[in-house]
């Protein structure tokens, strides 16, 4: 890949002075590959569990135990209402030092390092705005259908996995749409404590290479490319769910 | 239907004790029932016993109380005072296992309540697959007859939103007839439907009587409750102000309020 590419940057950078470095060297390209490799698992595990988390969230707030509700209300107004980038410092930081650790051949390993920690408050982040969601889907159903699944013998959990979760999800995949998209470029944040991903990365080969304009495109490219394909997909998801002759 | 009466109580276990229930006793039975949503009293002391096999209509006018009514036998509607049995199973017990209620119990609403997200079939299959853990092909058998039973084959892959009304009354019943329960509960099922509908749906529950079906109905259908019915009670704002066998029940009716009622509707 790089051998085909790299005679045509390279030309360019000689040429104009325009220098995409990740595009014509062995190592910057090595740390960029690198770098969509972690961004695309820290992505896709903060939009699973983030989804996770709001579908568990969601079944929690309508629980009979006081104190779940409670707690889950106070997860919720504490996640929506500080910056995201305070919450992964948080985690990272505060919550990191009394991680377990384990001993890897002579030092001290935590048993989750930044990617982890990444991972768990972006998600957390955006599955407090999952919960809100889910819970306006849940809403939708009438009480009507709940009464039917009730009268056919279905308890609470099964009548919410079989029949309200996914009349629930058709209502509010728009605006889970929505926030997964804010949620794929919120983990850029996670550069914040130097977990190896798009931003991070880019952000060293500009120190090191002075060049941030080349490499600001890129990240835009990047991140339009990703929503795209995101998108796209979630747009499939949802008319794939359309049921026939229904809303 | 009384032959039903008569039969053998073989599926009954033999440990159990003598309170159990046994077909000479009344396989529905309510109890000076009370009942109120917060300071409004919809029933006022309800009475009424129904035998296996039996068919009973309910009829009054809107807001006397027969939806709340049936609805608490299935325990959607808590009580406050008296006593609901099905099967000699206490329905107002705090400690009731609600789904040993509801296999015993079938409901159909007016409104179909189907689950839109799944086809006739599977409407059809849910509950005994999700509910009582049958074999798939063991349903699927049971299911693909019901709806047969219920006249809609070709139908089954259709969703409820492709269906008429009736149709999806249909599917309805037959869902609730999957779950193999010994009495059904029908509320006002055809009011929502086009008149042209109305009678596929009631000759569903004819065939349903006529195989011995216990049910209790709420209806505004006066010539199928005459033709049906082993007995009709009349509602109004919370208790039953009159009840008898419908030979009787439509020529002699005593209490002004019944027959004001029935030469509005008749
Ligand atoms: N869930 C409820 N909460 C408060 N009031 C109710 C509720 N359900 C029914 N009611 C009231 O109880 C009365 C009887 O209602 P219902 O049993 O539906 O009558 P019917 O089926 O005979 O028309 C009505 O006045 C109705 O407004
Ligand atoms: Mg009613």
């Amino acid at each position: 890949m790089l051998e085909v590419i790299a005679p045509f940057f390279q030309n360019l950078y000689e040429k104009t002075g325009i220098n995409f470095i990740i595009f014509y060297d062995q190592y910057e390209y090595d740390r960029f590959i690198h770098a969509i490799w972690v961004s695309f698992q820290l992505i896709i595990a903060c939009l699973i569990f983030s989804t996770i988390v709001g579908i568990i969230g969601a079944w929690a707030q309508g629980a009979r135990s006081k104190l779940l509700r409670l707690t889950m209300a106070g997860y919720i107004q504490l996640f929506r209402n500080t910056p995201p980038l305070v919450q992964i410092l948080f985690f990272y930081f505060v919550l990191g030092n009394f991680t377990p650790t384990y001993d890897a051949g002579g030092f001290q390993q935590a048993y989750i390092g930044a990617f982890g920690w990444a991972v768990v408050s972006l998600s957390f982040f955006a599955g407090a705005f999952n919960v809100e969601i889910f819970r306006a889907g849940i809403e939708a159903v009438p009480t009507a259908t709940r009464e039917a699944a009730e009268s056919l013998g279905y308890s609470r959990l099964k009548a919410y996995i079989y029949i309200i979760l996914p009349l629930a999800f058709r209502v509010c995949l728009p605006s889970l749409n929505n926030n997964l998209v804010n949620l794929l470029k919120t983990t850029t944040l996670a550069y914040a404590i130097a977990v190896p991903e798009m931003m991070y990365t880019a952000n060293q080969v500009w120190s090191d290479n002075v060049n941030v304009p080349e490499m600001m495109f890129v990240l835009f490219v990047y991140y339009i490319g990703l929503v795209g394909v995101l998108v796209w997909m979630m747009n499939r998801w949802e008319r794939k769910m359309k049921i026939p002759g229904y809303g | 239907m009384t032959a039903e009466t008569t039969q053998p109580a073989s599926n009954l276990a033999a440990d159990t004790p003598a309170t159990a229930w046994t077909p000479d006793q009344p396989m529905v039975s309510l109890k000076n029932v009370h009942k109120a949503f917060g300071e409004l009293e919809v029933l006022k002391g309800v009475s009424l016993d129904v035998m296996k096999g039996e068919v009973i209509c309910i009829i009054g006018p809107s807001g006397s109380g027969k939806s709340t009514l049936i609805r608490c036998i299935n325990a959607l509607n808590d009580i406050q005072q008296g006593s609901i049995t099905v099967e000699g199973i206490e329905v107002n017990d705090p400690k009731l296992d609600k789904l040993e209620l509801r296999k015993k119990v079938g409901m159909v609403f007016q409104q179909y309540n189907l689950f839109p997200h799944k086809t006739a079939l599977e409407n059809v299959m849910m509950a005994p697959l999700h509910v009582l853990k049958e074999s798939k092909a063991e349903v699927e058998k049971r299911a693909v007859g019901l709806i047969k039973k219920v006249r809609l084959e070709g139908r089954e892959h259709h969703y409820p939103g492709e269906l008429s009304g009736g149709q999806q009354q249909r599917v309805a019943i037959a869902r609730s007839l999957a779950m193999t329960p010994d009495v059904m509960l029908f509320d006002e099922v055809t009011a929502a439907l086009d008149p042209e509908t109305v009678k596929e749906v009631l000759v569903t529950i004819q065939e349903l009587a006529e195989d011995g079906m216990t049910c209790i109905l709420v209806t505004h259908e006066m010539g199928f409750a005459r033709e049906l019915a082993d007995h009709i009670y009349f509602t109004d704002r919370g208790i039953i102000v009159e009840h008898g066998p419908p030979a009787t029940f439509f020529t002699d009716a005593k209490d002004p309020r019944t027959k004001e009622f029935l030469s509005q509707i008749l």
